[in-house]
């Protein structure tokens, strides 16, 4: 016999898939193994995949909810291409995430869901267990659904409720393969059933019967260490995409010293936002549930007019809707922040899966002329960060701010070091003091042309705005035809003029070359890591990632002049790239686009840089 | 927070509320005589004049903020419900006021209307009925009459009109007067009395649209005819109108009827008495519904019924959670849940997180 410990092998990072039926409790279970990924030390991002309907058909692979988390030794930027591990708990979920696994994945299946009503259900006409289709692969059968009966007979409960906690039990199983610690698995049991001891005993001895299980039976040949990851020195926790908005919103909320109104309706796979910032009001942080879209950013504007820090949360077909109240934002001069949560489009399109397609309505869907600010966040945390900026400079320029994040961003998850506040930059919104003789609604800012804050209640400032067209620097409701030109061109080139405030574009690799590719956004992670591979691999090839949008960084156009060539990657048919042909004429750009729902891969990517490197 | 109204009374008239803009409503229209009353029922409140906010959305009567000298926005047809609504959360000591008409209420703002009756910030809104779009110079709105021929109707309208009040009462609005552009004192009077609800009051004013629309409400507002057509109801008196006011409002099991004072043995002391304060819609509705020739249009305030306003709901809540939340600063949330500690690794190379 070979004791545990000799058969440990060190890993650099792995990625594992938990699957199962929507109702086998996957999203905890890659929930609690990410919370041990962290007490292991190692750096992880998440992404849960799952259906649009609430419970769709059990057993069927429309139902099937899946977790997935990749975890290593060095910087993790994404969520992993292929699984290494995959724990299926039933035909369905086998069948639903073949094509998402290596073609030597080690599979973790529960043999009692194996029956032929789940196998029918999951459209499988022989069992692939027995008719090969799994060569290739270390499968591991265990009859999770019995051994968790057992593991919870002696608490006497009913088989249904005892079958619950099996996934604990493939966690077990988990735990054992990666030689993790369940202690702080088995706190939480204690926090979140405190009112129920029999759940916790139950979740105990079914998670510690997995571990023993995968133990004494020996079925896998070696178990996995990863070492920590080499983390700059902090504390951190783990953020999912609108987790971090929410808080980057409240931060900037609490650094401006400002009230935070939420206006919003629920859509996917925005709701989070709203859920989030529901919860805080002791921060002065309102949450207002609109009746629509509409009324969401209009109710913001307002709160925004009467001096509150104003956001608007909401994904593509919303942000449809709530064009015409961005135009009244960019005429009143307001400032307000617009999360856009991108998402399959369009129409309903695809509400839970991910793209990028909503860049060129961000940045010109609007009657007339309506320049705004848009920012794109470049990963889960990064969201915390766009967000404070969004904010920042909404209030400082006094401008509508487009963020574009997305729904990968948005419900995947990442290590995220927790900032102090005090450290984030200050914000410091133009408000008018009270009788200021020189105070004129739209008398400019030199540097920033931004007009001034002028809050209701305080004296000697009472002024009107609204949609109609105002009179340089009175504010008056003006129709003359110069005094339109001039007021459409000091609005745009007040958005302009943010370029000044935001840091340059940077380069990744070779700052001058052959070769530079170039994406925006929730690409960054993918982008990111393709690039440092094949750089490792000794290949001559530069990143630039944008999050600013509009404004471009100053420098944007010389360092894009310093390449030969140019390859712009986007999840949608090329809006950003055609943005750039727009901006820089002179300039010839390739594309590479996708548009499947699904984020880029490393692999697809490192293929296709590879491919044109050589062309 | 449960008066939001500064009660302390300031010498303010109505010149400390009048703009330097040029009213361009047409010559004869009835929004002239609404500004007027408005500018007359400001200084009445004693709140200072930087305390206003007049909002509305697009149309005619929406071009009120402009003429007003407090603070004020022209927002977007049919939204300015959910402008009214975010600054008076954001700010409740904000006297707030919403001006709109048939068709950016009735119409494009519809939804916005039945939800802020049913959340019941404390917001005043004149609705301005003049039963047609002026703005768009003539197309029927959803509250003129079946069959009137309008540009968009040349064969007459085949739409059933709203009536404004039993939107409103059925939408949950706590308050809701009706009053006509003809007669000053009676908007003074009105108004003063919405101002001074807490919750949301809804002013529906008869309102003429001397262009497109003229004489839309002359049975009721006519010197001729009006004494006839229109009853003005005050908490607590019974419900008598008429020339010599010989006529009176009965219930009986067909609804209300009309009943004259001296026939039939009927005494002052038959008629109903008038209670805003009713929480049971049946009665209010039903004068809501009345109109002439069968009978006369409902004037004064007809429902007046006092609950928690959402800024209320809200900022109570918000001052509860400020004593109570464990969390004092966004530092102490980010700090929440699972966090871990990393100390300096011995690799240099260190992960730079921003």
């Amino acid at each position: 016999m070979v004791s545990k410990k000799d058969k440990v092998v060190e890993l650099e990072n792995a990625v594992v898939r938990f699957a199962g039926d929507s109702g086998d409790g996957m999203q905890l279970t890659g929930s609690l193994f990410s919370d041990s990924t962290a007490f292991a030390g190692n750096d992880f991002a998440t992404f849960p995949d799952y259906p649009a309907e609430i419970r769709a058909p059990q057993g069927t692979v429309a139902g099937v909810s899946g977790f997935q988390i990749h975890f290593g030794s060095s910087d993790i930027h994404t969520s992993g291409d292929l699984a290494d591990v995959l724990v299926a708990m039933n035909p369905a979920s086998l069948k639903a995430n073949m094509k998402w696994i290596t073609h030597n994945a080690i599979i973790i299946v529960d043999t009692d869901a194996f029956t032929e009503k789940n196998l029918i259900k999951a459209g499988y006409e022989t069992n692939p267990l027995k008719d090969g289709t799994l060569s290739g692969h270390s499968v591991i059968e265990a009859p999770i659904t019995t051994l968790t009966r057992e593991a919870v007979k002696n608490l006497n409960i009913d088989n249904k409720s005892a079958q619950k906690s099996k996934n604990m039990f493939a966690l077990g199983m988990v735990f054992y393969m990666f030689n993790r610690d369940y202690k702080k698995t088995f706190e939480f049991f204690e926090q979140k059933f405190k009112t129920n001891p029999i759940v916790i005993r139950a979740n105990k001895q079914v998670l510690t019967a997995g571990y023993n299980y995968a133990d004494t039976i020996e079925v896998f040949t070696r178990t996995y260490k990863i070492i920590p990851a080499p983390l700059t020195k902090g504390l951190y926790r783990n953020v999912t995409g609108n987790l971090a908005t929410s808080w980057g919103l409240l931060a900037a909320a609490e650094r401006s010293g400002r009230k935070l109104f939420l206006g919003s309706y629920p859509i996917t796979p925005a709701s989070e936002i709203l859920q989030e910032l529901s919860k805080h009001k002791q921060f002065n942080a309102i949450a207002f549930q609109a009746e629509d879209e509409i009324a969401g950013i209009v109710s913001s504007i307002g709160s925004s007019f009467a001096g509150a820090m104003a956001v608007t949360s909401t994904s593509g077909p919303g942000l449809s809707l709530k064009s015409e109240a961005i135009g009244l934002a960019v005429m009143t001069e307001l400032p307000l922040v617009i999360v856009n949560v991108q998402r399959g489009g369009p129409s309903t399109g695809l509400p839970t899966k991910s793209e990028q397609s909503d860049l060129m309505q961000a940045l010109y869907g609007r009657n007339g002329e309506a320049p705004v600010i848009v920012l794109a966040a470049q990963s889960s945390a990064d969201c915390f960060y766009s967000a404070y900026e969004a904010a920042k400079l909404a209030m400082e320029h006094m401008t509508p701010v487009i963020l574009l994040t997305d729904g990968s961003l948005a419900n995947g998850s990442e290590v995220f070091k927790i900032p102090n506040v005090a450290d984030l930059p200050p914000i410091k919104p133009p408000i008018v003091k009270a009788n200021d003789p020189d105070y004129k609604p739209y008398k400019r800012d030199p540097e920033k042309l931004s007009r001034p804050w002028a809050l209701p209640g305080t004296k000697g400032l009472r002024h009107r705005i609204g949609g109609l067209e105002k009179e340089d620097v009175t504010g008056n409701v003006s129709q003359d035809p110069l005094n339109h030109q001039r007021m459409s061109e000091i609005r745009e080139e007040k958005v302009e003029r943010v370029a000044n405030f935001i840091p340059d574009l940077e380069v990744l690799g070779e700052q001058e070359g052959d070769v530079l590719v170039v994406g925006w956004g929730g690409t960054y992670g993918v982008m990111l890591t393709a690039i440092e591979e094949m750089r490792k691999e000794g290949q001559k090839i530069s990143l630039a990632h944008f999050k600013h949008i509009k404004p471009l960084p100053k420098n944007t156009g010389e360092v894009l002049k310093r390449f030969k060539k140019i390859l712009v990657c986007e999840i949608n048919l090329g809006q950003f790239v055609n943005h750039l042909r727009m901006m820089f004429p002179g300039i010839v750009f390739d594309q590479y686009n996708k548009i499947q729902g699904l984020p880029f891969m490393v692999s697809e990517l490192k293929e296709k840089f590879n491919e044109y490197l050589n062309d | 927070m449960a008066d939001s109204i500064d009660t302390k009374k300031l010498q303010l008239t109505k010149e400390d509320f009048e703009s330097d803009q040029m009213v361009k409503w047409c010559p004869g229209c009835g929004d002239h005589a609404i500004l007027r009353s408005v500018e007359n029922v400001f200084p009445e409140l004693g709140i200072p004049p930087e305390n206003f906010v007049v909002v509305s959305g697009i149309g005619c009567s929406s071009r009120f903020p402009y003429y007003m000298n407090t603070y004020g926005m022209h927002g977007i047809h049919g939204r300015a419900a959910a402008l009214a609504t975010g600054i008076k959360l954001a700010n409740p000591k904000l006297s707030v006021w919403m001006i709109t008409g048939d068709g950016d209420s009735m119409a494009i703002g519809g939804n916005h209307f039945i939800h802020i009756a049913r959340r019941n910030p404390d917001v005043n809104i004149l609705l301005f009925n003049n039963k047609i779009y002026g703005l768009t110079k003539g197309q029927y709105s959803p509250t003129t009459p079946k069959g009137q021929k309008t540009k968009s109707s040349p064969q007459g309208t085949f739409e059933r009109p709203f009536n404004p009040g039993t939107l409103a009462i059925g939408a949950r609005a706590t308050f809701f007067a009706r009053v006509v552009d003809t007669n000053p004192k009676m908007m003074t009077e009105v108004f003063l009395e919405a101002a001074r609800f807490h919750g949301t009051s809804i002013v529906e004013v008869l309102q003429n649209c001397v262009i497109f629309n003229n004489k839309i409400h002359s049975l009721i507002t006519s010197r001729e005819t009006k004494d006839e057509n229109q009853i003005f109801l005050r908490a607590g008196e019974p419900m008598i109108f008429g020339k010599n006011m010989d006529k009176g409002l009965m219930m009986d099991e067909k609804g209300l009827r009309v009943v004259t004072l001296g026939e039939n043995g009927i005494t002052e002391k038959d008629l109903l008495v008038h209670n805003p304060f009713e929480e049971d819609t049946g009665i209010h509705t039903m004068l809501c519904e009345m109109m002439p020739p069968d009978y006369p249009a409902a004037l004064g305030v007809i429902r007046s019924v006092k609950t928690e306003t959402l800024e209320d709901a809200v900022w109570n809540t918000i001052e509860y959670e400020k004593q109570n939340s464990p969390l004092k600063s966004v530092d102490d949330l980010l700090r929440t849940g699972n966090t871990w500690e990393v100390e300096d690794d011995p690799r240099k190379n260190g992960k730079k997180r921003r």
